[in-house]
Parts: structure tokens; C-alpha cells; sequence
């Protein structure tokens, strides 16, 4: 008896609310798990279904990305696409998720308590993966851009700790990033193409893939080399020193690329194996997230944060601030080159202009649009202007205006960014997000 | 043996003497106190003691070894804690990362361990975290553990600092001004803090302070402080009743 007139009630509150309330609340009950299987539930229907229903509605083929460069393009498909989103992407991604929350949860339940947490997260973005993977198979423009975001992403993190961990301001990471681009593009180049300037490759060919984690590694190195010259100078003291040294180191970098003929000078340069494939680019993302993820909540990462509240505490509390400094610095260019390197085997080209003002005013403002001292600030400062920047290409220089305007936006109403200062932990992003006994 | 030996400490600021010909002899255990008016040049003394400044000239020895040159973190990590006067916290860490980033010193992990995540990393992790809670119990401040500390009210950041500069394990702990700012309710509290921590963990501290009842209750030892000179020095009852003291505190009296 009391059981029903509680449930009525329930039914008459819930009749009040809103239907937007009501959705939300309904997927309030999705965990991650089932949110990916949404994703990859969509992405399939896509594959078995998405040309013909494409076709159908007028468009010339499936939408690259969610159809919203049609708005720019042309207008009058505006509401073919938006059915297309609807029925291909949004419905069965939220009724699935929703239909199959029950189990999920219990699963996402099971994989948190029973095995370690890596192996939940591996599970995870193995989904996430195959998500996106099939995602990306139905043209090659998706499968750059996913690279491209998955590359943004390990820049902004990388530079959101120096920026934003560390609270130095640097400018150097295109700089970074062109070290490590040109570096393991030399290497690969040199040790396994057949190119005119290099030479015939000095390792069979065959082996190259295999190597080519060593390559980047070393490209890497190549750019915490570089940070070092920076850093020593401009460690000294505290303040913009950092700033106007590392942006000088960005354009030496560049214009030196420039004036070495022998890999390609202002032409750039080619010839690179595209070895760095949407899985490849996948992994190192996800190599680089976690061990900033491991660094930034150890003591040791933490001390920098510790060294951009106060300096002088964190000396007199035996902290080692020079030496923090420097590894954070120096950590941070690791990845710039890395990310890098990768940028240079999606492409197979680079030249030194790419790596110059614009890029880093693009990095400076994921930064900065996703948060500080934010590990999911930066990855979404990265994905969303990435996708951004790719979406409002028709606009051509237009975009310059539009991103400007966004960002003083975000900055007048989130001064530090989007998402800043929050540490969010795997165990809480991955848990069920409704407990299978709530009857304890 | 004294622990900390301060012998003709003297510090200029451009033309500006700070600190003259300043000494010290401190033996282990005892509460000492440093008083004088503002701008004697106390808390010069104490960055000058934790290598914050490089004395112009002087010698300072703690146990044996001479401090003079050091960087502050190794001074801090040698035994030699402190607070400041006008708190120097972090404020976007967390109560609980502070006094665990004290232990820097202590971190045997290295970077692979900070990168990858290790078994051992995990361990000490885990060995400063029960060590900083055991320190936020001692100090009552554990159920901020979480928090941020810059909402924090006054009070329980003063304490933050102290159980923070604890955790570095100091043989020496200086306390610059542990009261400012404090109601006389948080003060009775403060003096009883500060003799539990020395009677529980054998501390020898060093204190400035401006509020004559602390440093009357609190040390067994009084250095008075003008112009970087010391001009009075003895136990409590002695510097009270000593007249340059009461004329570097109150001024001279004016013949008519």
C-alpha cells in the first residue's frame, strides 16, 4: 500500500518536471561504460546504414564531422543533417546507453571491484577506441582529424604543465614540437627511406614501425634538449623571463629550421613514413595522459604546484625548487617533441612554418580555454577547439575571429579556464554510476 | 653541545645594516624567544639562520655543519623547520598534499616512480599520508584533509603551516610570529600547542613574537632585538624588568 502511493507520488512529481528533467534524469543512470557502448552502438549503424540514409536525405555522402561544416557550406541541408545527427548518432547512442544502463552498471560494478583499475580502463578505452576507430573508417578526413586531436591534446597537457602546473608562462612549444618533429623525421627518414638527400635506408625497411617508438622517444629528447637551453637562463628568477626567452627560443628554432638546406629549409621536408596510423597516434595519447596522470599526483609532481603558490615556502619546506623546475620543464618538452614527431608521420611532411606564432597561439588557447592545472581541462580544451578550428575552416581566416571571441568569453566568465583545479580519478569516472543493491 | 651556533651574524641591504654582529648559542630542548619592535630585524635573523639571505658576514654552525651558503631546502631538510609570519601557503593544494609535501625530502622513488607509478612509489605515498594524517589529528585539523586550503579560516591555516613545517622532522623548529592575527581564545590554544609539540616530539623552537604574554609564558630564554642589535638577553623576569627594554618598547622618558 505505501509502496504504491510512494510510487505514484513519484510518477506525479516526475509528470511535473520538464521532459529535458526527466531525460536527464534518466541518464543520470548511464556510467561510462554504457555511454561508450552507445557510441559504438552509433558508429555501427553508421557503418550498415549510414550512406544510403545519407544519400536519402540529400546529402552528397555521410557528414565528415556531425554534418556542422554544412552550416557553413551549405545551409539549405541544415535540417538533413540534423536528421541524419538524430537518427544515426544521438537516438541510438542515448536509448542504447539508457536500455543497457542495468547491465553496464553492474559490469562497470564488477571491473572496478573485482580486478585492478588498469584493467577497467583498458576495457574502457578499448571501447572508446573501436568507437572512434569505426567512427573514422568511413573517410580519411576523420581519421586526420582524430589524429590531429589526439596530438592537440598531448600539447596541451604538456604545455598545461608548465603553464598551469607550474605557473611559468612559457611560449616554447611549437618550438618543442618542431625538434621533435624534425628530429625523428631525420631519423626515420635517414635509417629507413630510400630518399634523395638521405641516402638509401641503413636498417631494412621492415623494421621501421618497430622502431619508430624509439625514433619519437629520441625526438623527444631532442626537445628536452632544447628546454634545457631555455630553462637554464630563464630559471634563475621568477616572473616573464621565461616568457620572452622561450617565445625567442620558438623563433630561433624556426628560423634555423629555415636556414638548414639539407632537410629541406623553408621548402620543409617529406619523404616521411606515415607510420603514425589512427592507433598508433591512439596509444601514445593515452601513454602520455597517463604518466602525466602518474606524475601530476605524485609528491614529486605536486611539488610544482607547490613552487607556483610560493617559492619561497616551497624552498623552506625542503622542497628542491630548481630541480622541479627544470624536470617539469623538461617533462613538458618530452611530450611537445613527442607529439610532434607524431604530427610529422600523420602527414608525412612538414615544414617549418607550421610551427610558428599560429600554432602556438592554438595551444596557448586550449590551454587556457580547458583550464589550468586540469588533466580533463586540457583534454577537453583540446578536443573541443580542435574540433572547433576543423568545423569552422570554411569560415578561412573568418575562424580567426570567431575562436578570439570564444576565448575572451570563456575568459570573462572562467578566468581560469573551463574545467581548472579539479582533479577528476579514474575510479570515479569509470564507476557504476547506479549501485546494483541499493536495498542495504 | 649547542645545536644551533650563530656567531657574528651581520646582514646589509645596500647601505641599510639589518643585522649586527647578531649571536646565538641554543641548546637543544628550550624554548627560545626573540622579541624587539618592528623592523629590528627578526624575521631577518630567521631567513638569514634558513638560508633564504646570505649573511654579509658571519658563521652559522648546526650541528658542526656550517649553513652559511647552503640553499634553503637543504638547510629545511638538515633539521631546521619553520612558519612564517604572514602565512606562506599553497593555496590551490589541498591541507593534506601540504603536509605531505614536506616530506619532499624523503622521497626515495625518483621520477621513474613519479612517471610509472611503481609498487614503491605507492608505498612511501602511503607512509606520508598516514604521517600527515597522524600530524592534521595532532594539530585537530583532520577533517579538512581535502580541502583547498585557501577557504580555510585563519586559524586552521595557522595550523596547516605548523603541521606542515612538522613533517619535515625538525630537530629545530622556528615559529615567526605563530599568534598574529590570532583572538586572545585562539591564543591560549596556540601556547598550548606549541608546548605539546615540544613536549611530545622533543622540539627545540625558536620564536618571534610581539605578544609579551606568549613569549613570557612560553620561553626560558628572551633575546631583545633594536636596529639588528641584540640590547638585552636572559629569562623572562630579567628582560621585563630590564630598562632598555622597556625604552625600545615604550621610548624614553622625555626630561622636562
Amino acid at each position: 500500500m505505501r509502496m504504491r502511493k510512494s510510487s505514484e507520488q513519484a510518477a506525479e512529481t516526475t509528470a511535473r518536471e520538464p521532459l529535458l528533467a526527466r531525460v536527464r534524469a534518466q541518464l543520470k543512470q548511464v556510467p561510462a561504460l554504457g555511454w561508450l557502448l552507445g557510441a559504438l552502438a552509433a558508429t555501427i549503424i553508421e557503418q550498415a546504414v549510414g550512406y544510403p540514409l545519407a544519400r536519402g536525405l540529400g546529402l552528397s555522402g555521410i557528414p565528415g564531422l556531425f554534418g556542422l561544416r554544412i552550416i557553413f557550406t551549405k545551409p539549405l541541408l541544415i535540417p538533413s543533417a540534423l536528421t541524419y545527427i538524430l537518427v544515426v548518432y544521438l537516438l541510438p547512442a542515448l536509448v542504447i546507453a539508457r536500455l543497457s544502463s542495468p547491465l553496464t552498471n553492474r559490469l562497470a560494478g564488477l571491473l572496478l571491484d573485482r580486478l585492478p583499475v588498469w584493467i577497467s580502463t583498458v576495457v574502457h578505452l578499448g571501447i572508446l577506441y573501436a568507437a572512434l576507430h569505426l567512427w573514422g573508417r568511413v573517410n580519411d578526413y576523420r581519421v586526420l582529424v582524430l589524429s590531429f586531436i589526439f596530438i592537440a591534446v598531448m600539447l596541451t597537457l604538456s604545455l598545461n604543465l608548465v603553464n598551469g602546473y607550474m605557473g611559468e608562462f612559457s611560449c616554447s612549444h611549437p618550438g618543442f614540437m618542431a625538434l621533435g618533429a624534425y628530429a625523428s623525421s631525420i631519423l626515420t627518414i635517414l635509417f629507413f627511406v630510400n630518399d634523395d638527400v638521405f641516402g638509401a635506408p641503413l636498417l631494412p625497411p621492415f623494421l621501421g614501425p618497430f622502431m619508430f617508438p624509439i625514433a619519437l622517444i629520441l625526438g623527444g629528447f631532442v626537445s628536452s634538449l632544447g628546454a634545457l637551453v631555455v630553462a637554464i637562463p630563464s630559471f634563475r628568477t621568477r616572473g616573464d623571463y621565461l616568457a620572452i626567452i622561450s617565445l625567442a627560443f620558438t623563433f630561433i628554432v624556426k628560423s634555423l629550421i629555415e636556414n638548414l638546406e639539407i632537410i629541406g629549409g623553408p621548402r620543409g621536408l617529406m619523404n616521411q613514413p606515415k607510420w603514425a596510423v589512427l592507433p598508433v597516434v591512439f596509444t601514445w595519447m593515452v601513454i602520455c595522459i597517463w604518466i602525466i596522470y602518474n606524475f601530476t599526483r605524485s609528491t614529486l609532481g605536486k611539488a610544482s604546484c607547490a613552487v607556483r603558490d610560493n617559492e619561497t615556502a616551497a624552498d623552506a619546506m625542503t622542497i628542491n625548487t630548481k630541480r622541479t623546475k627544470m624536470v617539469t620543464f623538461l617533462f613538458a618538452a618530452f611530450w611537445a617533441g613527442v607529439a610532434g614527431g607524431l604530427f610529422a608521420h600523420v602527414i608525412g611532411y612538414i615544414n617549418p612554418s607550421t610551427f610558428g606564432v599560429l600554432k602556438l597561439s592554438e595551444v596557448l588557447a586550449m590551454v587556457y580555454l580547458g583550464g589550468l592545472n586540469s588533466i580533463v581541462g586540457s583534454i577537453a580544451g583540446a578536443v573541443g577547439l580542435q574540433f572547433l578550428m576543423e568545423t569552422l575552416r570554411p569560415l578561412a581566416l573568418l575562424k580567426w575571429i570567431v575562436i578570439p571571441v570564444l576565448l575572451i568569453i570563456v575568459m570573462i566568465r572562467r578566468p581560469a579556464g573551463l574545467i581548472s583545479f579539479t582533479e577528476v580519478k579514474i575510479e570515479n569516472l569509470l564507476k557504476p554510476r547506479q549501485a546494483p543493491k541499493e536495498d542495504r | 653541545m649547542a645545536l644551533l651556533q650563530v656567531k657574528n651574524l651581520t646582514q646589509y641591504f645596500g647601505g641599510l645594516r639589518a643585522v649586527h654582529n647578531y649571536n646565538l648559542d641554543f641548546e637543544p630542548g628550550k624554548i627560545r624567544g626573540l622579541i624587539g619592535p618592528n623592523g629590528a630585524g627578526k624575521t631577518t635573523i630567521f631567513n638569514l639562520i634558513t638560508g633564504i639571505y646570505t649573511p654579509t658576514s658571519g658563521e652559522i654552525i648546526f650541528e658542526g655543519k656550517d649553513l652559511v651558503g647552503l640553499p634553503p631546502h637543504e638547510i629545511a631538510a638538515g633539521g631546521i623547520a619553520r612558519t612564517f609570519q604572514n602565512l606562506r601557503l599553497w593555496r590551490h593544494v589541498t591541507v593534506l598534499d601540504h603536509v605531505k609535501l614536506a616530506c619532499y625530502s624523503r622521497i626515495g622513488y625518483g621520477l621513474i616512480g613519479a612517471f610509472f607509478g611503481t609498487a614503491r612509489r605507492h608505498r612511501q605515498e602511503e607512509e606520508f599520508k598516514e604521517k600527515a594524517l597522524s600530524l592534521l589529528e595532532m594539530f585537530g585539523i583532520s577533517r579538512y584533509a581535502g580541502q583547498v586550503v585557501s577557504g580555510l579560516p585563519y586559524g586552521v591555516q595557522r595550523r596547516v603551516e605548523m603541521a606542515r613545517a612538522l613533517a619535515i622532522e625538525p630537530k629545530l623548529l622556528f615559529l615567526d610570529e605563530p599568534t598574529a592575527g590570532m583572538n586572545p581564545e585562539e591564543l591560549v590554544t596556540m601556547i598550548d600547542v606549541i608546548r605539546r609539540i615540544r613536549e611530545e616530539l622533543g622540539l627545540t623552537i625558536f620564536l618571534i613574537e610581539h605578544r609579551m604574554k606568549v613569549v613570557m609564558e612560553l620561553c626560558q630564554t628572551i633575546q631583545t632585538l633594536e636596529f639588528g642589535e641584540i640590547i638585552a638577553e636572559g629569562t623572562p623576569d630579567e628582560i621585563q624588568n630590564n630598562p632598555r627594554v622597556i625604552e625600545a618598547y615604550l621610548g624614553k622618558e622625555v626630561e622636562v
